[in-house]
């Protein structure tokens, strides 16, 4: 007999509020059925009452993890429908704090998936590299999360040269612990036991739902917007990360390594960090339709702006990389154990304050 | 980045799609564009690294084909849609019903712009 | 197995990563941006703030001279800051105190500004 278990949205494991109804039979999951809305704000139509410039603050509140790619995102669209060229510094600073925040954004996660099946003190570790992350941010762009350095035209804050060779100390400090939770990671019982071969997304599955990101990377696709050298990306060597199994572990995995990706990134971009200005003056109004992509932590975002030169721009829509990633998990869920569920749905990063925006 | 969207009839919506998908392109996304008294449905898909756009315009209050039948992801945003711009879709695999956000005493679509239709009454009688 | 081990050793012998709060805190990074305040003696009251404000926290009235914040409101861009023609605008590197009831930062104009001639 069938019984239905709901799931979410207040749960101990999770740090969003999802809820999914799982249809179960004895133990096993045979269909879930998603629920949003808890966290609806309706910010794409903010943009109908902020002007241009107001509406970098709040896209960057659409996701407090990884709000600098966000206003990036945004910034690039209305660059893109006004002509304007950013100076190059500005587009390599974007990216230095891209990265760290990808790399914070990624930590966190980690902690909460190893709290997830049970290892606290993993999370402590975790959490306990981030903030050396969190501080690096919070003195060169004066926030911790939010850190607002994007503005239309190129970005508020520069780096100095001592900050910068803080950053690659920290840098280093950061792969030094990381290299630290790598074996206990990769040769854990307790690790492997949790998510290898659970929560299964063949390399088919992935690319016919349109996962993105980590998830679809985990899959064996190759596929990473970074590779469309946007930013300051066409100036440095880059290969997405991908595992092939497809599984929770692999989802792991290419997380973990990209934080070396990132770690790697921020030093090719330090060392080839050219002079000059980093913002220019706007001014007119954009008008026009675009999209422009960029690669978020939990996967790819997609914004499309449409402009009718006034002030207020006619539409702007966010597709945030967990909207893509909940069809997958409804398909990785049927089969799999009760006990299961809450590390197979935080192995896809779940993050429903994009999701529903 | 230039935007270049194909524009296909109601018709010719599904079958475009399946052979997109047949051609292994990738669903991103849909957006919806209130033009006034018409939506702007844009299809956003994606092939080794590069967007293809379809556009629909459908008049408003007018029903538009679900493509979710052929791309399962296409579900959650045409939920969406039919939530925030009350487009009908023929065929969703899965119905909220237009409460995927919203909750069920709620009547209006939130995206659409406010118009206030014009109906002059002649004679001065308001 | 044994991977923590090492760690865990180092923990145990090492000081706590974290800080008991109220008694200890942490000095603010430079830069950083904390609480919004005015010199309102050099403010014109063009109000140039309180229409750049993404969450409009500021009021200011031109008649009554005053000039108003939000804290609570406020979401520390400094957009305000970098905008005031006369750079009367400033955050210090602390942030607000939890506080038991909500007030506003309300600044009352006496003097006003010289005027250059």
């Amino acid at each position: 007999m069938a019984t239905i278990v709901p799931f979410g949205p207040q749960h101990p494991v999770l740090p969003e509020p999802l809820h999914l109804k799982l249809v179960l039979e004895d133990e096993i999951v045979k269909q879930a059925l998603p629920t949003l809305g808890y966290v609806h704000r309706g910010l794409e139509t903010l943009a109908s009452i902020k002007d241009i410039n107001q509406m970098v603050q709040v896209v960057e509140r659409v996701c407090g993890i990884c709000s600098c790619i966000h206003a990036h995102n945004y910034c690039m669209c209305i660059e893109g429908l006004m002509g304007i060229e950013v100076p190059q510094r500005a587009d390599f600073l974007r990216v230095i704090w891209s990265e760290m925040h990808r790399m914070h954004s990624h930590l966190l996660w980690f902690g909460l998936l190893a709290d997830a099946f049970g290892m606290e003190s993993l999370f402590m570790h975790a959490w306990r590299i981030r903030e050396k992350i969190m501080d690096v941010m919070e003195a060169t762009a004066g926030n911790r999360v939010i850190i607002s350095i994007n503005k239309v035209g190129g970005v508020r804050r520069d780096l100095s040269q001592d900050q910068l060779k803080w950053i690659l100390k920290v840098l280093g400090e950061v792969e030094e612990e990381l290299d630290k939770i790598k074996p206990v990671l990769t040769n854990d019982y307790t690790v492997k036991k949790r998510t290898v071969g659970k929560g299964v997304l063949t390399y088919q599955q992935a690319y016919e739902l349109g996962a993105a990101g980590p998830q679809l990377r985990g899959s064996g696709v190759v596929q990473d917007v970074r590779m469309t050298g946007y930013g300051a990306y066409k100036y440095i060597d880059f290969a997405p990360v991908t595992e092939p199994d497809g599984d929770s572990w692999a989802r792991t995995m290419v997380r973990f390594r990209e934080l070396y990706q990132s770690i790697d990134i921020v030093r090719q971009l330090i060392g080839k960090l050219p002079e000059g200005e980093i913002a220019v003056k706007v001014k007119g109004k954009p008008s026009g339709e675009i999209v422009c992509r960029s690669e978020q932590p939990r996967g790819e975002l997609l914004y499309y702006v449409k402009a009718t030169g006034e002030n207020f721009l006619d539409r702007v829509r966010i597709r945030t990389p967990t909207f893509a990633n909940v069809p997958p998990l409804l398909a990785m869920l049927p089969g799999c154990e009760m006990a299961d569920v809450p590390v197979i749905a935080l192995s896809i990063d779940p993050c429903i304050s994009c999701t529903e925006r | 980045m230039a935007f270049e969207a194909k524009n296909i009839t109601k018709n010719q919506l599904v079958s475009e799609v399946q052979s997109l998908k047949n051609n292994g392109f990738r669903f991103v996304t849909m957006s919806c564009v209130d033009l006034g008294d018409s939506l702007d449905l844009l299809y956003h898909f994606e092939l080794n690294m590069q967007l293809t756009h379809l556009r629909l315009t459908v008049p408003k209050g007018d029903t538009a084909p679900s493509i979710s039948g052929v791309y399962f992801a296409a579900l959650l945003i045409e939920n969406e849609t039919k939530d925030h711009f009350g487009v009908n879709f023929d065929g969703l695999v899965l119905d909220f019903g237009g409460h995927l956000y919203l909750e069920e005493e709620v009547q209006k679509f939130p995206f659409c712009k406010v118009s206030v239709s014009d109906t002059k009454s002649e004679g001065g009688a308001l | 197995m044994l991977d923590m081990t090492a760690t865990i050793i180092r923990n145990f012998l090492t000081k706590p990563h974290t800080r008991l709060y109220p008694i200890t805190v942490r000095e603010p990074f430079e830069n950083v941006r904390g609480n919004l305040d005015i010199e309102i003696e050099e403010c014109i009251l063009c109000g140039i703030c309180s229409k750049k404000c993404p969450s409009q926290c500021i009021t200011v009235s031109k008649e009554e001279k005053v000039w108003t914040v939000d804290p609570f409101a406020c979401v520390y861009c400094a957009i305000c800051v970098e905008n005031c023609p006369t750079h009367c605008l400033s955050m210090d590197k602390h942030h607000r105190k939890p506080v038991k009831v909500k007030e506003m930062n309300r600044q009352v104009q006496v003097k006003g500004p010289e005027k250059k001639k």
